[in-house]
């Protein structure tokens, strides 16, 4: 059950690890791994965060040294110097975290390092044919001229895609690229890398999804613990089998659905408008919210779908006081209103009492009880070097019990280590070293820090964009069920994501946005996941759209 | 063999285990050590440099730093001008690593010293008649309050019209230098002095030298209050820094100025904040300059102070034990410096700028070089190992 599949006697992988094991300090993130990746076949190496998906292919492209095994490549061993030589030998990566310059276009990134024409003239039109063949022979739309700064994230992987390609690599691992991408843009993605493999290409797919391993992939293999725990073909395989080899027992269970009672409104958002400045050079200075308005009541889940680029992002930050630069209270750029139930006021009264928030910056909305669970954890909402205890009082380091004494100036460090311990026992974070820095964690375990973080706030209003991105299915179902017993606490939730197998699952109201607007209202219970995605894509004839 | 090495294998286990505990004691001892050790690695670096060095102009680099070594650290006279000399850049050195832990380079640190070096002097002028009791911390105050402020301006600069604190800060410089020289110039000079120098201050803004203080220290060495001041400074950032919740947003700002924002923290406050604190402290070496040693302001005294705390911030990792102990090493170097060049043969005393060059770039090339690869520990694991028996 456990080794590679017995390679084809006519062909040798196109690429294979034979017995890597590779330390980290006292952690043997891969401990005699063995992976082959038959060539012209699409194979997925999955398994949960921290299992060494990610070093044993990073091994394989020339970033790490293994500290014993060897890397082959069409068969013949290699050792790598670096990741040049693997470039050269046909091995293409894309990271989970892009590589690209923002101020330049796509044609200058994909020929970065590789520039054709002569030394003193980089000849780019020629590069930006190639560029655009390639887009077209795969059908990977991206604009050659278009400066990576405006493209979305999609369209970056996009240009990442096109680099690896562009150095004719025939070997392309891809590091979790589903994390980013909306379903449609997901399902894309497969059609580019099938035609890949129809035209003899080799893809390496690390994934902790099983619908995408089911939909995609000829070959799997699972990783456990930094081990190789199975290695076989997709064809036969179902998803329970496949979930209990990752998790290694009984999957855990789906958080219970339980029926919301929905209390009395605590946010009310009355025509709200991020405008062009304020949202940021990233949105390519249009304005991304058109006169949203919606209410959001105490003890429901409201979800939020769209395809990433929509307004989520600047509806969240605009929520939680964030769309000015350095974090002032949004006073320019954000009109429309929005009012919250401050605490101390009868939740369920007959006039519920709320309050304008527009003079409030993000310290008293969060005084108001007011979370969030930004969507880019490493951007907004960690301290990379700084320790998990000094990451666990983001936000609450003004008040007891982490600010004590006069003024609350004095930080009571033995309580804050205290609490920081059982922030990170209760949502499972590993290694659950207060001392370690954040930056030594792997990404679900900082995303499982800084949902911990913000739900021991303990808030009123919790606002969640993707709460669960890069997460195990051991963590997600943790974090689900933790959201939903905040909810049925009271607590008001506004949910963003991407995956809108988690919208369904949690949400009790779903609205849809696009371009800036809301599209529709839907009913999850009653809707369908089509519905919704056309929705998504801006076909407004779909049924259920309310007022 | 293996019997003979220890037991065996069981035998070799039961050590270990019996071991286990006193590592586990030893381990957060040894990885609160663990920042210090690039530092000593650069600075040993560097004196194996500079031997190559020494030896090449003919000398003998062991005859060299022993006269080195041996007169920063000879009693009386070389701890107390290596003390002395240490001051100064515990001041800066301090000013640069709270400008950098709010992610601020402080290249201010010079225009903030002759702001505060001046305006103690002035307080100690104008206030000549007082008591020393109140003449004395009034002098102080200047010197740091005008720091402050001339710190905090390239905040503000920064916090409300993006303006890059490098830029503003050097040209700050520039600016104190000038106005101080002009004062002192036009005002505040000795009629008939040729020295560019202000009058003397009161004497009751005089400090105590340490040597009418403690016994078997001469009197004669300038070492004085602002000393001990300094110490004191190193242990208020630390408590600021690390046990405040004030020190906790500078340093969120530092690290992650997007993630201070979400937390709720004021960014353009903290620095302002910042290099308001940094500028204090760098004001500071007026308090040893002028109340502590020429009891005048002296136009171009410090003779780049604020760019050797830059230096001294780096060796110390940015904080304050670091920074305290690279100050008293550049102090020492400063003093073994001058009986280098005054009684070596062939060696100047710019070898300790050579030293102190190397060492920082060496912590510089350290720093660059993780910083390319990407992954500090892949440097030490880049070969693999062979098969372990």
């Amino acid at each position: 059950m456990s080794g590679p599949p017995a390679a084809s006697a006519a062909s040798p992988p196109a690429l294979e690890l034979r017995h890597v094991a590779k330390r980290f300090g006292g952690v043997l993130a891969n401990d005699d791994v063995s992976f082959a990746a038959v060539a012209g076949s699409i194979h997925a190496l999955v398994g949960e965060n921290g299992a060494g998906k990610t070093t044993a292919m990073r091994i394989a492209f020339g970033l790490l040294a293994p500290d014993r095994g060897e890397v082959a490549v069409d068969g013949v061993p290699r050792r790598f110097a670096g990741s040049r030589e693997a470039v050269r030998l046909g091995i293409g990566m894309v990271h989970q975290h892009f590589a690209l310059v923002e101020a330049m276009t796509v044609t200058e990134n994909v020929v970065l390092g590789a520039e054709p024409g002569s030394p003193w003239a980089i000849d780019l039109a020629a590069a930006s044919g190639r560029v655009a063949a390639l887009g077209r022979e795969l059908g990977l739309p991206v604009d050659p001229a278009a400066r990576v700064a405006r493209l979305s994230v999609a369209e970056r992987q996009r240009a990442e895609l096109l680099k690896a390609l562009y150095r004719e690599a025939r070997v392309l691992i891809l590091d979790e690229p589903t994390a980013v991408l909306a379903p449609p843009e997901a399902a894309a993605l497969f059609t580019v890398l099938r035609r890949m493999r129809d035209r003899g290409r080799t893809v390496v797919l690390i994934t902790h999804r099983l619908s995408e391993v089911l939909a995609v992939a000829d070959e799997v293999t699972v990783m456990r613990d930094g081990r190789v725990v199975a290695a076989r073909e997709v064809q036969g395989l179902d998803a329970a089998e496949l979930a209990r080899l990752i998790v290694g027992r009984e999957p855990p269970p789906r958080a219970a659905r339980t029926r919301a009672r929905p209390g009395a409104p605590v946010l009310a958002v009355r025509g709200l408008t991020v405008a062009a400045a304020a949202a940021g050079a990233r949105t390519g200075g249009r304005p991304r919210r058109h006169g949203v308005s919606f209410d959001g009541r105490a003890g429901e889940i409201l979800g939020v779908a769209g395809v990433e680029g929509n307004g989520q992002t600047e509806l969240v930050e605009a929520l939680a006081g964030l769309a000015g630069p350095f974090g002032r209270p949004t006073v320019a750029g954000v009109s429309g209103t929005v009012s919250f139930a401050p605490p101390g006021l009868a939740a369920n009264g007959a006039a519920p009492g709320l309050v304008d928030l527009a003079a409030a910056g993000v310290r008293r909305r969060r005084q108001l009880g007011i979370a969030h669970v930004p969507e880019d954890r490493r951007r907004r909402g960690l301290l990379l070097a700084l320790d998990l205890a000094e990451n666990s009082i983001l936000g609450v380091h003004d008040r007891p019990p982490a600010a004590v004494g006069p003024l609350h100036g004095w930080l009571d460090r033995a309580a804050i280590r205290r609490r920081a311990a059982a922030i990170l026992a209760r949502f499972a974070v590993r290694p659950a070293a207060v001392g370690l820095r954040a930056g030594e964690l792997s990404g679900g375990n900082q995303q499982k820090l800084v949902v911990g973080r913000e739900l021991s706030l303990p808030p009123r209003l919790l606002l969640l964009a993707q709460p669960t991105r890069g997460v195990d299915l051991g963590g997600s179902a943790l974090i689900h069920r933790q959201i939903l017993a905040l909810r049925d606490a009271g607590c008001a939730v506004l949910l963003v994501s991407s995956e809108l197998e988690e919208l369904m699952a949690l949400a009790d109201r779903l609205l849809v946005l696009h371009r800036g607007r809301v599209a529709g209202e839907l009913d999850p219970a009653r809707a369908t996941a089509a519905a919704v995605g056309l929705l998504m894509t801006g076909e407004t004839a779909a049924a259920g759209a309310p007022g | 063999m293996s019997a003979a090495a220890g037991g065996g294998p069981r035998g070799r286990a039961r050590v270990r285990a019996r071991l286990a505990p006193a590592l586990a004691r030893l381990a957060p001892w040894a990885a609160r050590l663990a920042p210090a050790r690039a530092p000593l690695l650069a600075l040993l670096a560097a004196f194996a440099a500079g031997a190559l060095l020494i030896a090449a102009v003919g000398d003998d680099p062991v005859a060299v730093y022993g006269l080195l070594l041996g007169s920063a650290l000879s009693w009386p006279d070389g701890i107390g001008y290596t003390l002395f000399y240490a001051t100064p850049l515990l001041f800066t050195g301090l000013a640069v690593a709270v400008a950098f832990r709010t992610g601020l380079f402080n290249v201010g640190a010079e225009g903030q010293l002759y702001a505060g070096a001046f305006a103690a002097a002035w307080v100690g002028i104008a206030g000549a008649g007082l008591p020393s009791w109140l003449l004395a911390p009034l002098a102080g105050a200047a010197a740091i309050a005008a720091g402050g402020a001339w710190g905090a301006l390239p905040g503000v600069l920064k916090a409300r019209f993006g303006a890059h604190e490098v830029i503003t800060t050097i040209m700050l410089n520039f600016i104190a230098v000038a106005i101080a020289g002009y004062l002192t110039a036009h005002r505040y000079r000795q009629p008939g002095d040729p020295i560019l120098e202000t009058r003397p201050i009161g004497a009751g803004a005089h400090l105590a030298r340490l040597g009418s203080l403690l016994p078997g220290l001469p009197a004669r060495i300038p070492l004085n209050l602002a000393f001990p001041a300094a110490l004191a400074a190193c242990a208020l950032v630390y408590v600021l820094l690390w046990r405040t919740r004030w020190g906790y947003e500078l340093r969120v700002t530092g690290a992650n100025p997007d993630a201070a924002a979400y937390g709720g923290i004021a960014v353009g406050r903290q620095l302002v904040l910042g290099m308001a604190i940094s500028g204090a402290l760098a004001g500071m070496v007026g308090i040893n300059e002028v109340l502590g040693y020429r009891y005048r302001y002296y136009d171009g005294f410090s003779g780049g102070y604020g760019f050797t705390g830059i230096a001294v911030a780096l060796l110390g990792r940015n904080h304050p034990a670091g920074v305290a102990l690279a100050a008293l090493l550049l102090g020492a170097l400063a003093r073994g410096g001058l009986f280098v060049g005054i009684f070596s043969e062939h060696v100047s005393r710019d070898l300790v700028l050579v030293l102190q060059g190397l060492a920082i770039l060496f912590v510089a090339a350290r720093r660059a070089g993780s910083a390319a690869t990407g992954d500090r520990r892949s440097r030490g694991q880049r070969l693999p190992r062979s098969a372990n028996p």
